[in-house]
């Protein structure tokens, strides 16, 4: 463990519990353990309507006709609605509004919504639904993200053409550089699912003033009421959104799924109305990580200092735009990866097809690069017969050094030293036991040792922190301080997401450091307080951390007033006011006797800018984050089966706010990662999913997911909340090069595209 | 949907008779899911946990007969002595959970071509004791799997128990997934020497649209395996056993795999079991 701070925190008084730094037990935790914690899919009301979706079965067709008076003629259905029935806006988006609430004449992607429904039970309004007779005439998808891009002759499959965005990077020379060593090659991501475990659902129940009230499983509830009040043709404050119990979210959230639909069902059939997708559903019921096609042409000296870097970068983003244009932002410029290259040529381009919506999810365009110029860094290493580690440590970023943007890194990025901890971790011992569980194949008993050889590899991410290129992103928090039953209470309000990552844990903390209250009760999240942006990003311990932080110091500073004191000299510690020159002023409860002290802040990060469109020069980015893995496997190499056999993680995260949470969010970040390089992949053939579900879409299990060890450095960033550093996704960039090195390692196979399957490694 | 709960096997036959659409159902963990995923439900289902018969194993003159309620997890704490095959495919069927639920009989019930218990009962010859009102007969395990999802039993018939013969030499199974645990196969082979006989069983699953044996491999590893000797297997053999193996299977490419790797896997995997089977026999190293 090093501790190392460069920022100078103002002196905090530690001595209330639970505060800044500890681990505090998680308020969800014991009932989410014993599966008393009520997710989305527990709401219930008694006389709540069960609302159903139902969904193209084709990836593109005409829609000639659609037919609901069998679906009406079956007794207990009280709604079918179709597109003509949504009053508002007929599409919405998170960036641009190109996806309708109901497919309107045609359907884009398997699965896209046609027509909801609702009814008195979950049985009666699947049989319903049955009953729709929808007429298709089918039409030829386009599934190829490269012909979408870059065939002009490929008619457009929606109104805004088939190119979402492309975003050029140009820094130095790259047209006229050279370089003595050189390498090419192309690279596949596949389609990874976010794979949360509870699956979308919602209650809309309609309100006495004409609008709704939504419980609701997202990452950002302002974002969703500002789309669902569009569709729904209400004013926003008739719409009103509360956090219902969130299992899980990476990303998959972040669009709408059935908000509007129970909604509409709600105010057409003036009931509740419950929604739940099943988990086939689910798979076409949000969006999935893009794939990408990448061709990376990287340029070395001899003595290992790179020379260039050129780059295309294509990423499916499916039939509807989602945040595609951002995730393309990130590829962009971040796709040189945590290095100083002097010359950059980079070409991103987000596409529109007819394969299943991609958008947000952990990584976020930052993902996909990774694996291609960590993939390249390893080739050229080979090439230049350099040590992987050392190579990269010579051409590694540091404080001061410039992105191809142009943007300076302007706090600690200490890459190099990172690497050098990750190298220098022990290596575990050599395998003593024929413990199947301890083999590639583990239980299923596929060896005894035979053919396995042992690979190490190593990977390093770079991820933005916070909303980029010029978004105003920011974080609204209430936070009240009164006295129940003669003790000071704090109370926090804000409206971000608790998705399972610890953010209400969180929240206690920063209110009992500032405050030195013991007690806080963090309210529901909700759209009667201001938004709180999006958990997503790794942003919300920065934004609404921060947005909190600052509550609380105008919460202090009332205090102070009340107090007749100036604030900088005011600490609250132990229920008393105290005064750093003059000791104890006053008693905090005789301060609150009078009333309660309620302060609201609104926090916002420093502002970036657009990339410009011709050069992608620009500010774009708040925050960056890196983290180094080092893997270790051992491969089947006659079977082509993997046991990933420890990782290590080196990690930056500023300032260790509660470890127990933060090493959390590490190792799940790298066990997805470990997904990605080895089994998760949403299998598309002609524009159709063909493993939509748990027995066919696998996620790491226990026995697939090996320790870790863990170096956590918090070299402090003077812009940031507490000097800390967004940590949720940058473990899952470098966790899948890491690995993807290891397994090249162990059979000398290039292995260019992820998951690896295991005919990839026997080469059937 | 019917639910038909018997306390008795004669009940349960009896509610078999009746309702010869009826799903027999024990730990539930295929039928439910399929269940979930949209399937339609069977006119009735006819739940066999309540009948106490059926719970239990017993050894009799060196068969054990595995009654249809015995789940996994007993197999695995109980039988892997008598069973070793059995008791390895157990091992790597679902999780903890399911295996504490699902059951061999369900497995045959179900009769898919990725059931992880049907090689091990191909291995060992198998018997599968079926009953109706109309009395019990016993299928030989051969003649069981018909096609994909396919079995021989009646529509009135249950599955009583399946006979397995206590193991007469070394046995050994092993299942390739795309995750070390909780994975469908994408092949299973089953390995079981029977040094009295001289003879060598096999089975092989997710191979094929039933599972089945590779009966020339089984012949040449019979004929060509030092039995007298004791001496160690030649390299060759394993191999060939291995390809013949392979050359029973007719594979194809599905979301698990593709038709090549499962052949290829198969042979690796057979060579493997038979080298493991024979070190065993001969006091080797496994």
């Amino acid at each position: 463990m090093v501790s190392r701070s460069t920022h100078d925190h103002k002196p905090l008084i530690y001595e209330v519990r639970g505060g800044v730094g500890e681990s505090p037990v998680r308020p969800d935790g014991t009932l989410k353990v014993k599966g008393e914690f009520a997710y989305a899919s527990d709401l219930w009301l008694d006389d709540a309507l069960f609302g159903v979706t139902l969904r193209s079965p084709h990836p593109r067709a005409r829609i000639t006709g659609i037919d609901i008076s069998g679906a009406l003629e079956i007794p207990g259905v009280y709604a079918v609605l179709t597109h003509a029935d949504v009053p508002g806006t007929k599409h919405y988006g998170l960036d641009h509004s190109d996806q309708p609430v109901l497919a309107i004449d045609e359907v884009r992607y398997e699965g896209e919504p046609v027509a909801v429904l609702a009814a008195t039970d979950p049985h009666t309004a699947r049989r319903a639904v049955g009953r729709i007779v929808v007429s298709y005439e089918e039409l030829e998808p386009l599934t190829d993200a490269r012909q979408a891009v870059f065939d002009s002759s490929v008619p457009p499959i929606h109104p805004d053409g088939n190119v979402v965005r492309n975003q050029p990077i140009r820094h130095g020379d790259p047209d006229t550089a050279t370089a003595e060593v050189v390498v090419t090659a192309e690279y596949e991501v596949g389609m990874q699912d976010q794979a949360f475990l509870g699956p979308e659902s919602g209650l809309a129940v309609p309100a006495a003033d004409g609008g709704v009230d939504l419980y609701i499983a997202t990452q950002w509830l302002h974002v969703d009421r500002s789309q669902i009040a569009a569709c729904l043709g209400l004013p926003e404050e008739k719409v009103r959104l509360t956090l219902a119990g969130v299992g899980g979210a990476f990303g998959a959230r972040e669009d709408l799924s059935m908000q509007v639909h129970a909604c509409l069902l709600a105010l057409h059939t003036g009931r509740p109305v419950r929604m739940m997708y099943g988990r086939e559903e689910s798979f076409f019921g949000h969006v999935h990580r893009h794939p990408a096609w990448m061709r990376y042409e990287h340029g070395a000296t001899r003595d290992g200092k790179l020379v260039y870097v050129k780059a295309t970068i294509v990423l499916d983003g499916g039939a509807y735009a989602s945040t595609t244009k951002a995730v393309v932002g990130n590829a962009a410029s971040l796709g040189a990866g945590p290095y100083e290259v002097p010359h950059v040529s980079i070409d991103a381009y987000g596409a529109r097809t007819n394969n299943p919506p991609c958008g947000a999810m952990r990584g976020f365009g930052a993902v996909q690069a990774c694996f291609g110029y960590e993939s390249q860094m390893d080739a050229l290493a080979e090439k230049l017969g350099l040590d992987p580690v050392e190579f990269r440590a010579r051409n590694a970023v540091s404080q001061g050094s410039y992105l191809p943007t142009g943007q300076v890194i302007d706090s600690p990025a200490p890459l190099a030293e990172m690497l050098r901890k990750a190298a220098a971790t022990p290596m575990p011992a050599a395998r003593s036991t024929m413990e199947l569980g301890e083999l590639p194949g583990g239980y299923g008993n596929t060896t005894h040792g035979e053919g396995v050889r042992r690979g190490v590899g190593f990977g390093v991410g770079i991820k933005n922190i916070c909303f980029s290129e010029g978004f105003d992103d920011y974080s609204t928090a209430t936070v009240r301080l009164e006295l129940v039953a003669g003790e000071p209470v704090a109370t926090v309000h804000t409206a971000a997401a608790e998705v399972g990552q610890g953010l209400v844990t969180l929240q206690g903390q920063i209110v009992r450091t500032e405050l030195g209250v013991e007690a806080v009760t963090i309210r529901p999240a909700d759209t009667s307080v201001g938004s709180a942006g999006s958990t997503s990003a790794s942003r919300q311990s920065y934004m609404s951390g921060g947005a909190v932080k600052a509550a609380c110091e105008a919460v202090r500073a009332q205090v102070a007033t009340l107090v007749g004191r100036a604030e900088p000299d005011i600490q609250l510690t132990g229920g008393k006011v105290v005064s750093a020159t003059t000791g104890v002023v006053a008693d905090l409860a005789d301060v609150l006797a009078d009333g309660a002290v309620e302060e609201t802040a609104v926090f916002r990060h420093r502002p970036t800018v657009p990339l410009d469109p011709f050069t992608g020069q620009g500010d774009s980015h708040v925050q960056l984050a890196l983290c180094v893995h080092r893997a270790i496997v051992d491969v089947d190499v006659e079977l082509g089966l993997v046991k990933v056999v420890e990782l290590a993680a080196v990690q930056d995260v500023g300032r260790i706010m509660n470890r127990e949470s933060l090493e959390g969010q590490i190792h799940g970040g790298t066990a997805q990662g470990l997904g990605l390089a080895l089994m998760e992949e949403i299998q598309v053939t002609d524009g159709r999913i063909r493993n939509p579900s748990f027995t066919d879409y696998l996620i790491p299990t226990i026995l697939d997911m090996p320790p870790m060890r863990l170096e956590i450095l918090e070299y402090a960033d003077p812009h940031a909340p507490y000097g800390l550093r967004g940590a949720g996704e940058p473990p899952t960039l470098s966790s899948t090069p890491a690995i993807v090195a290891a397994v090249r390692a162990a059979t000398g196979l290039p292995l260019r595209r992820i998951p690896i399957r295991p005919e990839h490694i026997t080469q059937q | 949907m019917d639910f038909l709960r018997p306390t008795t096997w004669a009940d349960a036959l009896s509610a078999k008779a009746e309702h010869p659409d009826a799903m027999p159902i024990a730990g539930g963990t295929d039928l439910m899911v399929g269940l979930n995923f949209g399937q339609p439900p069977p006119p009735a289902l006819l739940d066999l946990t309540a009948v106490g018969e059926l719970a239990g194993w017993d050894r009799d003159d060196g068969t054990i007969r595995i009654g249809a309620g015995v789940t996994y997890s007993q197999i695995i704490a109980e039988l892997a002595r008598e069973c070793p095959a059995l008791a390895v495919a157990s091992r790597t069927v679902g999780s903890p959970q399911i295996r504490n639920r699902a059951t061999v009989a369900g497995n045959l019930g179900t009769a898919s071509p990725a059931g992880d218990a049907h090689p091990p009962l191909l291995a060992t010859g198998a018997l599968v004791e079926a009953s109706s009102v109309r009395g019990t007969r016993v299928i030989d395990i051969d003649d069981f799997f018909l096609g994909v999802k396919r079995n021989a039993l009646a529509p009135d018939e249950l599955i009583r128990a399946v006979r397995v013969p206590v193991a007469a030499g070394p046995q050994q199974f092993a299942k390739i997934g795309t995750r070390n645990a909780m994975v469908i196969a994408v092949c299973t082979v089953a390995v079981a020497l029977d040094p009295v006989r001289r003879s060598v069983g096999t089975g092989i699953g997710s191979a094929a649209p039933t599972p089945r044996r590779a009966v020339e491999a089984e012949a040449l590893a019979a004929a060509n395996l030092p039995w007298s000797s004791g001496g160690a297997l030649a390299e060759d053999l394993a191999r060939d056993f291995g390809n013949r193996v392979a050359a029973a299977a007719s594979p194809i490419d599905d979301v698990r795999g593709t038709a090549a790797y499962r052949r290829h896997s198969l042979a690796v995997l057979a060579r493997r079991a038979l080298q493991w089977t024979w070190a065993e026999m001969t006091g080797g190293p496994r």
